[in-house]
């Protein structure tokens, strides 16, 4: 199993839910995030005072997924995620070594 | 006794109380998120504490027979203050119609200094500041005393109230200090929607403030009522501007700023000035305060949620402006610079300083006073937690459910 951690542009998120559907993952977690990594941020100002706003709202989108459909979720991930502009994001995989379902306390594999 | 002004005194009384909850949601909006319970308790703990005080000491000491400098005790505890006509209302209600004066007035203060003023020092400072500051300088303005003799004009309180406010605010600033990481870290406001929605309710309690102060149903609460929709939106346009050619985007903020400067800078002038004089008077004040409040950025005096710009230099630019607008035609009471007057701007000028020095000299003095018994300041740790924790036990946004705070008692 892996765990997909995946950086996104907000207005993504639809687009990457609907892609790892087709592929058949149904369950993920997503969560908003601010961050930045080459992206430069843009100027907020507030009455007399300006600031450099450089960490952005970003999504990002936790799926665990068996090994053999992982290479294809990701690929999806970043066909849909990716506008070609400084700021589409990343996507980590990470090794999961185990995993319960709650509900029943079985040991999923 | 006046059936009709009696009906729109009543309106107008609830409307000006307003006015320090919708300040609460201005100023809760313009804090970060982990001291907003506190930011608005403080305003609407004046609604409690100085609503009782000015019942049982302040009336009396602002609009019974005294001296010249300061009210008597003849109507300490509401004595003698009862349903016969004050004018052509109850005398009562003329009573509930300061009070919600003094209760604002008090809670303004609190911008200057929230995110790090211990909670228990602040409502010590602002009962006292309730009684030692504001009941005498409304008795010199509203009650007959010297400024009343001198002939300064202050429809409703540009002086008094607003003047009045902003010294003690940018004093309290420097007594208490600045906060941690100011100017350096990002202090952003957590929830500008807040800051609009107190903007407007300001605005709407606002005609109660101004337009009740004609005390009567008549023309010249119309006339107050017209001037108080007129000149926000003078200032509002202009500020506007202003925002443009800084930055090329108006922002919320800013509109909701320029709305309360507008309000401010008219109160004194209300039921003095014409409509379109209203619109210049108002236009003219976004000019000082924007700049003060640019000013005060770089400043390391940290008046946090600008007090003295917009109270402070409003409400001294709208009570000069006073001086140089205010029409006898229109009210029979005086002329300005504009109508051949020049003498009353110099009573204007010195009505403003003479508040200032005062308010700043006894503010000071009552602050540090208290700080010989309670510390001024929250602890460190304390400011970093958040006040809304540590002072009042209390959070604004809890997480899903609220499921981390789960009961001691069972």
């Amino acid at each position: 199993m892996k765990l997909i951690k995946t950086i996104i542009r907000p207005n993504k998120v639809d687009d990457v839910k609907d892609a790892l559907a087709a592929l058949g993952i149904a369950g993920m977690t997503v969560t908003e995030v601010r961050g930045h990594g080459k992206q430069k941020g843009h100027t907020a100002i507030y009455r007399g005072k300006e600031y450099n706003v450089s960490l952005l709202p970003k999504m990002e989108i936790d799926v665990v997924v068996a090994d053999s459909i992982a290479d294809d979720a990701i690929k999806a991930i970043v066909e849909v995620a990716r506008t070609g502009e400084i700021g589409d994001g990343r996507v980590f995989v990470l090794p999961v070594l185990e995993s319960y379902r709650i509900r029943t306390g079985e040991k999923e594999s | 006794m006046n059936q009709a002004d009696t009906a729109w005194m009543l309106m107008a009384t609830a409307l000006v109380l307003l006015m320090t909850p919708a300040l609460a949601f201005f100023y809760g909006g313009l804090v970060r998120s982990k001291n907003v319970l506190n930011t608005m308790m403080m305003s609407f703990i004046s609604l409690g504490f100085v609503g009782v005080l000015w019942a049982v000491l302040g009336y009396s000491l602002a609009f019974s027979e005294g001296s010249r400098w300061v009210g008597g005790l003849s109507n300490a505890f509401l004595a003698g203050v009862g349903l016969d006509a004050s004018g052509s209302i109850p005398h009562l209600l003329f009573m509930a119609f300061q009070g919600t004066f003094c209760i604002i007035t008090a809670a303004l203060i609190s911008g200057a200094i929230v995110e790090r003023m211990r909670f228990s020092a602040y409502l010590t400072f602002i009962c006292l500041w309730a009684i030692v500051v504001y009941a005498p300088v409304a008795h010199w303005v509203w009650g007959g005393g010297w400024l009343a003799e001198l002939g300064a004009l202050d429809f409703a309180g540009g002086t008094v109230v607003h003047v009045n406010a902003g010294v003690a605010a940018l004093v309290a600033a420097i007594v208490v200090g600045k906060r941690q990481g100011y100017p350096s870290s990002s202090l952003l406001p957590h929830n500008v929607p807040f800051v609009l929605l107190g903007a407007g309710l300001l605005w709407f309690g606002w005609f109660g403030f101004n337009a009740g102060s004609a005390l009567a149903a008549d023309e010249i609460a119309s006339l107050a009522f017209v001037t108080t929709m007129l000149a926000p939106a003078g200032t509002l346009v202009v500020w506007c501007f202003l925002d443009m050619i800084r930055s090329g985007r108006p922002t919320a903020v800013g509109c909701a700023t320029a709305i309360v400067v507008g309000l401010v800078a008219v109160t004194p002038a209300a039921g003095f000035i014409s409509p379109m004089s209203a619109i210049l008077l108002g236009g003219i004040a976004a000019l000082p305060s924007y700049f003060v409040m640019m000013l005060m950025a770089k400043n390391s005096v940290d008046d946090s949620l600008d007090v003295v710009a917009a109270h402070g230099v409003g409400g001294a630019t709208g009570a000069v402006l006073t001086g140089v607008f205010a029409q006898q035609s229109l009210n029979g009471v005086a002329d300005g610079l504009l109508f051949g007057n020049p003498g009353q701007l110099v009573t204007q000028v010195a009505a403003v300083a003479a508040v200032a020095v005062y308010s700043g000299v006894v503010s000071f003095v009552l602050l540090k006073v208290i700080g010989l018994v309670i510390p001024l300041r929250a602890s460190e740790s304390e400011e970093a937690t958040g006040l809304d924790i540590n002072q009042h036990g209390e959070e604004a946004y809890l997480h899903v459910g609220g499921t981390l705070t789960r009961g001691h008692n069972g």
